[in-house]
C-alpha cells in the first residue's frame, strides 16, 4: 500500500520537478517565461505523436524535448530579439500551445498510447524498501534526479553557470564584462523549453499514456510557482516538487476515503502552499535578495 | 629591474592630440597627457570636462576620433577593455559593475581567465586584499557589503591582473574620510611598487595631498599641467572652472528666531536588515540656524532623513515637530504644507525622475504645497503648464542651472546642474524648515559652492536648516551648529566654532559624553 502510494507520488512529482528545473535555469538567466504550461502541452502532444508514429517511446521522449524546445524558441525570438514584453509573450505562448496541441493531437484522441517501461537497475532495485521505488523507475525519473544534480553543479560550481547567474543578477554589468547576454539567454530559454517538453512527454508516455486535450491540467503553472517556492535553488525544487506531488496524490486518496473536504479545496492546496511559502520567505529579505535574479523579466537592449 | 621614474625615462603612457567627437561636439579636443612610471597622476576637471571620455578611450571602451595613444613609447590601438587589460591597464569605475547576488570571489572570477579555479581566486584575492590593506572576505555576498567594501572588490579585481597603470574614476566620491585615507595608503603602496595611478577627481584638497602631477581639463581641452603641491586650491580651481570659485561666506551669526524643527526622543526600528535603527534622537533647530549632521556613511543618515521628511512616517506623532506642530505621523506632503522642504540624497529616481522634464519634476514635488499656483479647476486639478514652466525657468536662472533647451529632461543635466535645480526647487518656496541630505555629493566645485551659499542665505533669511553631510569641509563651511550621528545615535549639537576636527572624529567613532569610556573618564 505504502509503496504503491509512493510510486504514484513519484509519477505525479516528476513532471513538476523537470518543468520547474528548466524554468529555474531560464529565470536564473533573468528571463521570465510564463509559457511553461504551453511548452509542456506541446511536449506532451509531440511526444505522443512521435511515439505513435515510430512505435518507440524513447523517440517519443526525444520528440517531446524537441517540441518543447522549438516552441520555446518562438518565445526567445519574440522577447530576446524583438524585446517584446516577457509576461505577455509567456501568457500568449501558453494559450497558443494549448490550442496548437489540440490541433496537432486531434487525430490521436482516443488512441491507446505506448507506455514508457521502467528500467530496473540490477542489484540496486533488489534493495529492501527503496529498491523498487527508486531503482525500478522509467527514464524520466532518472533524468529528473540527474537534472537536479547537474543543474545544481552547473549553476553553483561551473564558470558557465556563474555567467548565467551574473546575467540574471545584472545584465548590464554582465554585458560590460563581455558576457554574451542574449546568446546565453537564448540557450537558457531553449533549455527551459526542452525541460518543459520532457515533462510533457512524461505526462503522455508515463503518467497517462494517451493523448487528451489540455492534459497538462495546470501543471505548468504549478511548476512556475515551484520555482519561486524553491527560491531558485535546484534541490529545493526537488523537495517542493515532491511536496506538491504528495499533496496532489493525497488529495485523491482523501477523496477516495470520502473525507468531507470539497475536492476543489484540496486541488487548490499546492497553490495555497505556494502563497504561504512566499509569505514566509519574503520575511527574510536577505535570502530573497541573494537568490532572486534581480534582472528577472527585464528586457535587455545592448548599448551601441 | 627598476621601475623608478627618471625625468628622461620613457613615459608609461603618452597621449597625443586625442580627440573624441560625438556628432559635432568634441568631448575631448586634442588632449595631451604623459604618465610616468611610478607616479600618481591627477586628472582634474569639473563634471562634463571630458575626464570620463578620456579614460574610456584609454580603457578601450570608446574609440578616439583622432590622436595617438603611446604605451611605453609604442603606438597602440586599444579596441576593447580586454586589450587594455592585456597591455597592463586596470580600471576602477565610479559606478561599480558588481553583481549583488554573487560573492566577492565570484564577482572577481567573472572578469578573469575562466581556467583559474574559484578556490584559487579566493585565495589570491584574500592575499592581495591583505597585502594592500583592503580587508575583504572573498566569500561574502556583495549585497551585504558597504560602498567602500564594494570599491575594494573593484580595486582587488584590477590588481589581480597585475596592471602597470590603474585608473580610478572619482574613487572617493562614495567613501567616508576614513575609507578614503585607507585608499590613499593603498595608492602610495602601489606607487612604491613602481605602478602608476591615474587619479580622476574634482576634489582639490585630495589631489594636492596625494598626487605627484596633475593635468587639468576644461571643456575637453587641457588647461594646465602642474605639480599640485606647488599650487593653491584657488589656482587649481581657476584652471578647472576658468574663473575664481566664489568663496562661501557667512557674515556674523544671524539672530536666532523661533524653533523651526524639534525632534524629541525619536526612535525608529531598522526597516531592513541593511538599515540602521535610530536611537533616541533629539535635536532643536531654530530659525536662522544651520544644523549640520556629520557622520560616517551608513550610521543612520538616510534613516534620519526618511523620518524627518516623512518618507517613512514614525509611530510617535510628537517625536517630530515642525513649527510646534506634531508631525511624526504625517507624510511628506503634510509636512510640506506646514512650510518644510526636503532634498533627498539620490538625485536620480528619488529627488528627480530622470525621464521627465524639469517642469514635470517641479510639479511632482510641489503639486500639493503649491496647488494654487500650479493647478487650476479646483477638484479637477488641471495642470497649469505655463505657470510651472515659468517657475522652472525662474529656478534655473536663480541657481544658474546650465542646460540645453528650455525645459530639458532631468536626466540630461549633469549631476551638479541637476542638484542645483533640485535644491533651487525647494528654496524657491522659501521653506521655513529645510532638510537636505548630502547636498553636494558628486557635484563639481562651482555648483557645490553655489548650493552651500544658498543654504546659508536661506538660514539668514530666517529658516531652520538641517544639512546631513559626510563632507567635513562642507559642514564647517555652512554649519552654525554641528551634531554627529553614529550607530543611529545623535550627539548633542555644539556650536561649529567650538568644535575641533579631532572631537568630531571621536564623536564619529561613537564616543559620546553620555557613554563615557569607563576608565578614562575617571582619570584625574
Amino acid at each position: 500500500m505504502f509503496e504503491a502510494i509512493l510510486l504514484t507520488v513519484i509519477t505525479a512529482s516528476t513532471p513538476l520537478v523537470i518543468a520547474a528545473l528548466g524554468e529555474l535555469v531560464t529565470e536564473r538567466a533573468g528571463v521570465l517565461n510564463l509559457g511553461v504550461e504551453g511548452m509542456m502541452i506541446m511536449g506532451a502532444v509531440c511526444a505522443f505523436a512521435t511515439a505513435q508514429l515510430t512505435g518507440s517511446p524513447y523517440l517519443g521522449i526525444l520528440g517531446g524535448i524537441l517540441g518543447g524546445g522549438l516552441f520555446s524558441l518562438l518565445f526567445g525570438f519574440l522577447t530576446l530579439t524583438l524585446v517584446a514584453n516577457q509576461v505577455a509573450t509567456g501568457l500568449a505562448l501558453t494559450i497558443l500551445g494549448l490550442g496548437l496541441s489540440g490541433q496537432i493531437g486531434e487525430s490521436f484522441v482516443g488512441q491507446s498510447g505506448i507506455k514508457l517501461q521502467p528500467i530496473a537497475i540490477p542489484f540496486l532495485s533488489q534493495l529492501p524498501l527503496v529498491g523498487r521505488v527508486l531503482f525500478a523507475q522509467d527514464l524520466t525519473f532518472y533524468l529528473s534526479i540527474a537534472l537536479v544534480i547537474g543543474i545544481s553543479w552547473f549553476l553553483f560550481k561551473s564558470r558557465a553557470g556563474l555567467k548565467v547567474r551574473a546575467i540574471g543578477d545584472n545584465h548590464g554589468s554582465a554585458h560590460a564584462l563581455g558576457i554574451h547576454v542574449i546568446r546565453t539567454r537564448y540557450l537558457a530559454v531553449l533549455f527551459g523549453g526542452a525541460c518543459a517538453g520532457l515533462a510533457g512527454a512524461q505526462l503522455s508516455l508515463v503518467y497517462t499514456p494517451q493523448w487528451v486535450e489540455n492534459m497538462s491540467a495546470g501543471r505548468g503553472w504549478i511548476a512556475l510557482a515551484l520555482v519561486v517556492f524553491a527560491s531558485w535553488r535546484p534541490w529545493r525544487v526537488l523537495a517542493g516538487g515532491y511536496l506538491f506531488g504528495a499533496v496532489t496524490i493525497g488529495q485523491l486518496h482523501a477523496q477516495a476515503f470520502g473525507l468531507g473536504v470539497p475536492s476543489q479545496l484540496l486541488s487548490a492546496l499546492p497553490y495555497a502552499a505556494t502563497i504561504v511559502v512566499l509569505i514566509i520567505i519574503s520575511h527574510n529579505r536577505r535570502t530573497t535578495l541573494i537568490n532572486t535574479p534581480a534582472s528577472l523579466g527585464k528586457p535587455f537592449v545592448p548599448e551601441r | 629591474m627598476t621601475l623608478s621614474a627618471g625625468p628622461t625615462s620613457v613615459p608609461l603612457l603618452s597621449v597625443r592630440g586625442l580627440t573624441k567627437l560625438f556628432g559635432s561636439f568634441a568631448a575631448c579636443n586634442g588632449v595631451d597627457l604623459d604618465i610616468a612610471p611610478g607616479e600618481i597622476h591627477a586628472l582634474l576637471g569639473e563634471n562634463g570636462a571630458g575626464k570620463s571620455t578620456l579614460v574610456k578611450m584609454l580603457f578601450g571602451v570608446l574609440q578616439p576620433s583622432a590622436g595617438d595613444i603611446l604605451w611605453e613609447g609604442r603606438s597602440v590601438a586599444i579596441n576593447s577593455p580586454g586589450e587594455a587589460r592585456q597591455l597592463g591597464i586596470g580600471m576602477v569605475f565610479q559606478h561599480f559593475s558588481l553583481f549583488e547576488a554573487l560573492t566577492v570571489a565570484e564577482n572577481i572570477a567573472l572578469s578573469l581567465d575562466p581556467k583559474i579555479s574559484l578556490a584559487k581566486i579566493s585565495d589570491e584575492a584574500a592575499a592581495l586584499s591583505k597585502a594592500y590593506g583592503l580587508p575583504l572576505d572573498p566569500n561574502a555576498h556583495v549585497a551585504d557589503l558597504s560602498v567602500g567594501e564594494r570599491q575594494r572588490i573593484e580595486i582587488v579585481r584590477a590588481l589581480l591582473q597585475n596592471p602597470k597603470l590603474i585608473i580610478l574614476d572619482e574613487p572617493t566620491s562614495v567613501l567616508t574620510p576614513q575609507e578614503a585615507d585607507r585608499l590613499f595608503e593603498t595608492l602610495f603602496k602601489l606607487r612604491s611598487e613602481g605602478r602608476s595611478v591615474l587619479y580622476i577627481s574634482h576634489r582639490l584638497e585630495e589631489v594636492q595631498r596625494i598626487c605627484d602631477r596633475a593635468t587639468v581639463l576644461r571643456h575637453g581641452k587641457v588647461t594646465g599641467a602642474c605639480d599640485p603641491k606647488q599650487e593653491t586650491p584657488g589656482s587649481l580651481a581657476r584652471m578647472m572652472v576658468g574663473s575664481e570659485v566664489a568663496q562661501v561666506h557667512r557674515d556674523g551669526s544671524a539672530a536666532l528666531g523661533d524653533v523651526g524643527l524639534e525632534v524629541r526622543n525619536l526612535s525608529v526600528p531598522a526597516r531592513t536588515p541593511f538599515a540602521m535603527s535610530l536611537k533616541n534622537i533629539s535635536m532643536t533647530v531654530r530659525a536662522g540656524e544651520v544644523l549640520a549632521v556629520a557622520g560616517v556613511a551608513g550610521n543612520g543618515q538616510s534613516e534620519l532623513f526618511d523620518a524627518l521628511s516623512g518618507e517613512f512616517p514614525v509611530t510617535d506623532d510628537a517625536a517630530i515637530r515642525i513649527r510646534g506642530k506634531a508631525v511624526g505621523r504625517l507624510g511628506i506632503n503634510g509636512r510640506r504644507l506646514l512650510g518644510a522642504g526636503f532634498v533627498p540624497e539620490e538625485r536620480h529616481g528619488h529627488a528627480a525622475v530622470s525621464a521627465m522634464s524639469l517642469s514635470d519634476n517641479l510639479l511632482l514635488a510641489r503639486s500639493r504645497s503649491d496647488k494654487r499656483a500650479f493647478l487650476s479647476g479646483g477638484a479637477a486639478s488641471i495642470i497649469r503648464y505655463d505657470a510651472i514652466r515659468s517657475a522652472a525657468r525662474r529656478i534655473c536662472e536663480k541657481m544658474d542651472v546650465r542646460k540645453s533647451g528650455d525645459d530639458p529632461l532631468a536626466g540630461s543635466l549633469s549631476g551638479g546642474n541637476l542638484q542645483k535645480f533640485i535644491v533651487g526647487r525647494e528654496l524657491d518656496r522659501q521653506p521655513t524648515v529645510l532638510i537636505v541630505n548630502q547636498p553636494t555629493w558628486g557635484v563639481d566645485a562651482g555648483a557645490a559652492s553655489r548650493i552651500r551659499q544658498a543654504l546659508i542665505d536661506l538660514a539668514k533669511a530666517g529658516s531652520a536648516v538641517v544639512v546631513i553631510s559626510q563632507d567635513l569641509d562642507e559642514i564647517f563651511e555652512v554649519a552654525t551648529n554641528i551634531a554627529v550621528i553614529s550607530e543611529g545615535r545623535l550627539s548633542a549639537a555644539e556650536p561649529a566654532g567650538s568644535l575641533t576636527l579631532e572631537r568630531i572624529g571621536l564623536l564619529m567613532g561613537g564616543i559620546h559624553e553620555s557613554h563615557p569610556v569607563p576608565e578614562a573618564a575617571h582619570a584625574h
